[in-house]
């Protein structure tokens, strides 16, 4: 079926039967590549993209369902908070491989949107959810403490 | 860098073409040159006279470090800013870019990547500065010795200007045989806490190409129904169900008969399409065992006499001290099949080229396994086979199959195809967990005898387990009179002074595929050393670091900086000052010829929960080339080895592996580990691995703090065998 989806500031027309996850409209149809398939069932955050602002896992959020939202990948973040994450994961050098940091940030901008100030079991319950498989963890949990100071600066 | 950059500006514009230099090594390993034209070789750097410096990496980028670490080899001996060196990674070459530790065969692993590389990209660096001095002082008539290249400016005799204008005329310059390297005093890039990771921009904007990022024009995407069991065949198919999916194309038995390949337009349609298809499994070559039995197996392996004695040594003398001693311990202890689950599901392209060979797009970490096989499935020359090496989403062994599995599937896949379009092979999580290639099961039992002093007087060490390196192109340099070395490495070598130690092996049969996992055979190894030692020294009434380092006292260098890095670790980690509440452990061991300690220090108990506080870790890896990456691949191994103890095996039922995905194959999560310290001992030694060495003494560090709190763990996973975590 014929969709019109909100994504990254752009209307865009898809073709795309229903019941498919978003993941693979965004990965295959868009090639937007950035948002990343790990586990397809929830479990590992690779996939997060945001609705509305609201981190969300693509891959079990099927397309039909968001017609109406705003959405937002890794390639569209531009907010000072998006800024701040990426600009404090560039001064920790938090990536090993990479692969979960597109949904790692994706998790940490939607934390820092609600929650300015985290304090560390708020950080490691809300990021739970995102698997990194390098165990970059002690420097993604620095990093959102980095830029929570970068963004109150 | 202004000044710079505007003159290369410059330049660019009055040069009418841009002239290339690349130096690199023949396949003798002699440093060579050679200009654009003329390329025989594959090579280490490459300068084009528009001021351009790129560096090519032979060793792949799973987030190890090498993109950063061999680039910053160039630009220390070359002269140049580390901002300034691009890096691309080389295509597929054993004669040039071969692992010098492994032979004529082009990979990464073993924790190699710094350590074969170290001097050759430092000469290909310090041949291609002194050829543009010599250039610069041949145009400006003066001694080649009163000139320098710092921050990418030649300079001297008053002379002073940009590299980029004596590119040209080098490369009609024949590098020196032994390029003058720069003494450890005048480094300004390795070692420094300043030089940044190369490849972290690409990776935190969604733009790091990754192979299943791939996206080639009129693609077709293939996911392979697998037999449910090893070695199961196919008896028969249908698809008439996955017919009615969009974008199905067709399914297709592969030549081996092992898998059916599902062809789609796009990812999501072949998956479906793959769990519409029904399959008839043939099992009867396949395994059927379940893991208890495995288990079982393993376990009476080691009560029997071994197979193989590995130390050389007197069995029954050993025992007899060991029986005459006063006090005995015995224990036998249980590894289970690990996977290795890296973060981005296998994955690899393959495509038709213009010459009538192909092209794997691939993060390969193996390039001479997958070219060899791709070159004979396909039936291509060696030649008409390339590839193109794009980042890998971790690995931590399992790109580096001895057989190129996955690529093995995508070529079959392939070859089914009229080869007109290029075909995309995707794993799902899924394929991954079930897939075989685990890190073997494996039993030990140990008999250590204390006399009335708590001094070791006998030690009897048994090991059962699958051999990874038989069979493999490996066999020869690690296979020696039957014993495989992966089995064994860090018992029969342990640097402690032990007197009177047998070791014994047995080799038992297939059970599954196995492979390489983040340490290999220390993964086991050094949870069986230092959980033993330190049932020792609880024995012998001793203080755990005092009695290692009493065992330590044999005055060779690797005792002496497997010291160095216990007393470090125990500093700075606060050994014996645990606050209240809170319990320690520690552990050490060599690996890849690195020194790496851990202090655990955990709250709670086995039977109330347990929390890993904080873990404090000391390496000694030789000269620290990027301290920052060193630390990162300490608290990555740490984690990867901690997250497998507490939670993870691989279990099977009649054959059938019974965890599917990270549901029940549960990563290490941002909470397990309250804190990672990591502190680098200083050294002028070569520098040697990082990847891996971090991981070994993780798991009994934590056993060993559990320990202490009262329940000694002998079988992995932890929470299988009578552990809560928090
Ligand atoms: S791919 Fe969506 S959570 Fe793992
Ligand atoms: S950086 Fe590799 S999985 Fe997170």
């Amino acid at each position: 079926m014929a969709l019109t989806l909100k994504l990254n500031g752009e209307t865009r027309d898809v073709v795309a039967e229903p019941g498919t996850p978003l993941l693979w409209v965004i990965r295959d149809e868009l090639k937007l590549t950035g948002t990343k398939f790990g586990c397809g069932v929830a479990s590992c955050g690779a996939c997060t993209v945001h609705l509305d602002g609201e981190p969300v896992r693509s891959c079990q959020t099927y397309v039909e369902d968001v017609e109406d939202a705003e959405i937002t990948t890794i390639e569209g973040l531009n907010s000072d908070i998006s800024a701040a994450v990426q600009q404090a994961w560039t001064e920790l050098d938090v990536v090993q491989c990479g692969y979960c940091q597109s949904g790692q940030i994706m998790s940490a901008v939607g934390l820092l949107s609600e929650n300015a100030k985290p304090t560390v079991e708020e950080i490691d319950l809300y990021m739970d959810g995102n698997a990194c498989r390098c165990a970059t963890y002690q420097r993604i949990r620095a990093a959102i403490q980095r830029a929570s100071d970068i963004m109150e600066a | 860098m202004t000044l710079n950059t505007s003159r290369r500006g410059f330049l660019k514009s009055a040069a009418a073409a841009v002239a290339v230099l690349y130096v690199g090594a023949r396949p003798d390993g002699a440093i060579a040159a050679a200009n654009a034209d003329g390329a025989m070789l594959n090579p280490f750097v490459k300068i084009s006279s528009d001021g351009t410096v790129t560096a090519i990496v032979k060793h792949f980028e799973k987030g190890q470090g090498p993109a950063t670490g061999l680039t910053t080899l160039i630009a220390e001996e070359l002269g140049v800013p580390i901002e300034d060196v691009d890096y691309e990674f080389a295509p597929s070459d054993a004669g040039t870019y071969n692992n010098l530790l492994f032979g004529p065969f082009q990979g990464t692993g073993g924790s190699t990547a710094m350590a074969n590389s170290f001097m050759q990209y430092r000469q290909a660096g310090a041949a291609a500065r002194d050829m543009l001095l010599q250039a610069a002082a041949n145009v400006w008539d003066v001694d080649m010795a009163e000139l320098s290249l710092e921050d990418g400016v030649i300079k001297g005799a008053g002379h002073e200007a940009p590299l980029a204008e004596f590119v040209r005329a080098a490369a009609g310059i024949t590098p020196a045989a032994e390029p003058r390297l720069k003494d450890p005093s005048e480094f300004r890039l390795i070692g420094s806490a300043n030089v940044r990771r190369k490849d972290t921009p690409p990776k935190i904007n969604g733009t790091a190409m990754y192979a299943m990022d791939l996206h080639l024009d009129n693609q077709m995407v293939v996911v392979i129904a697998h037999s449910p069991r090893m070695g199961g065949l196919v008896a028969s198919f249908d698809e008439s169900d996955a017919k009615g999916i969009k974008g199905f194309i067709r399914a297709a038995e592969l030549p081996n008969k092992a898998s059916v390949a599902v062809f789609a337009e796009n990812t999501w349609a072949a998956l479906q399409a793959r769990d519409a298809l029904s399959v008839e499994w043939d099992f009867s070559a396949a395994e059927a065992r379940s893991s208890d039995a495995i288990r079982d197996q393993l376990i009476a392996a080691v009560t029997a006499d071994p197979e193989y004695n590995v130390s050389g040594t007197d069995q029954a003398e050993v025992a007899a001290r060991i029986d005459g001693a006063s006090t005995v311990l015995d224990e036998t202890f249980y590894f289970p099949l690990l996977a290795h689950a890296p973060m981005e599901p296998l994955t690899c392209t393959i495509e038709a080229t213009a010459d009538g060979g192909v092209l794997l797009h691939d993060g390969c970490q193996m390039p001479t396994g997958p070219h060899m096989a791709l070159s004979q499935i396909l039936q291509l020359p060696m030649e008409k086979v390339q590839i193109n090496t794009l980042f890998a989403g971790g690995s931590f062994g399992r790109r580096a199959t001895p057989d190129a599995d996955y690529q093995v599937e995508a070529a079959l896949a392939f070859a089914v195809t009229d080869r007109t379009r290029p075909v995309k092979l995707v794993w799902s999580r899924e394929d991954d967990i079930t897939g075989g290639y685990y890190r073997p099961a494996f039993a030990h039992r140990v008999r250590v005898g204390l006399d009335d002093s708590g001094n070791i007087v006998g030690w009897d060490h048994r090991i059962a387990g699958q051999s990874i390196m038989k069979g493999t192109p490996f066999e020869s340099f690690i296979v020696h009179d039957g014993v495989d070395h992966s089995s064994i490495e860090g018992v029969p070598d342990s640097p402690y002074n032990i007197p009177g130690q047998f070791v014994g092996l047995t080799d038992v049969a297939k059970a599954t595929t196995v492979l390489w996992w983040r340490s290999v055979g220390h993964t086991h190894t050094a949870y069986v050393m230092e959980s033993m030692i330190d049932m020792a020294a609880k024995a012998a009434g001793r203080d755990p670091v005092d009695f290692r380092l009493a065992l330590l006292e044999g005055g060779d260098k690797d005792q002496a900086r497997i010291a160095g890095v216990l007393k470090l670790a125990a500093d700075k980690g606060g050994w014996g000052k645990a606050a209240e509440g809170r319990t320690q452990g520690i552990a050490v061991h060599k690996s890849f010829d690195s020194y790496v300690a851990e202090v655990v220090e955990i709250s709670g108990d086995a039977d109330t929960g347990v929390q890993i506080e904080k873990v404090t870790c000391a390496v000694d890896c030789g000269i620290a080339v990027n301290p920052d990456v060193i630390k990162a691949q300490m608290e990555g191994g740490i984690g990867y080895g901690l997250g497998h103890a507490m939670r993870d095996e691989i279990t099977l039922t009649d054959g059938e592996v019974d965890q599917s995905n990270f549901p029940d194959y549960e990563p290490l999560r941002i909470g397990d580990i309250g804190a990672i310290e990591v502190h680098i001992l200083p050294s002028t030694e070569p520098p040697t691995g990082v990847g891996e060495p971090g991981t070994p003494p993780s798991a009994p560090a934590l056993a060993n703090a559990i320990a202490a709190t009262g329940l000694r763990v002998t079988a992995l996973p932890m929470i299988n065998n009578g552990v809560e975590f928090m």
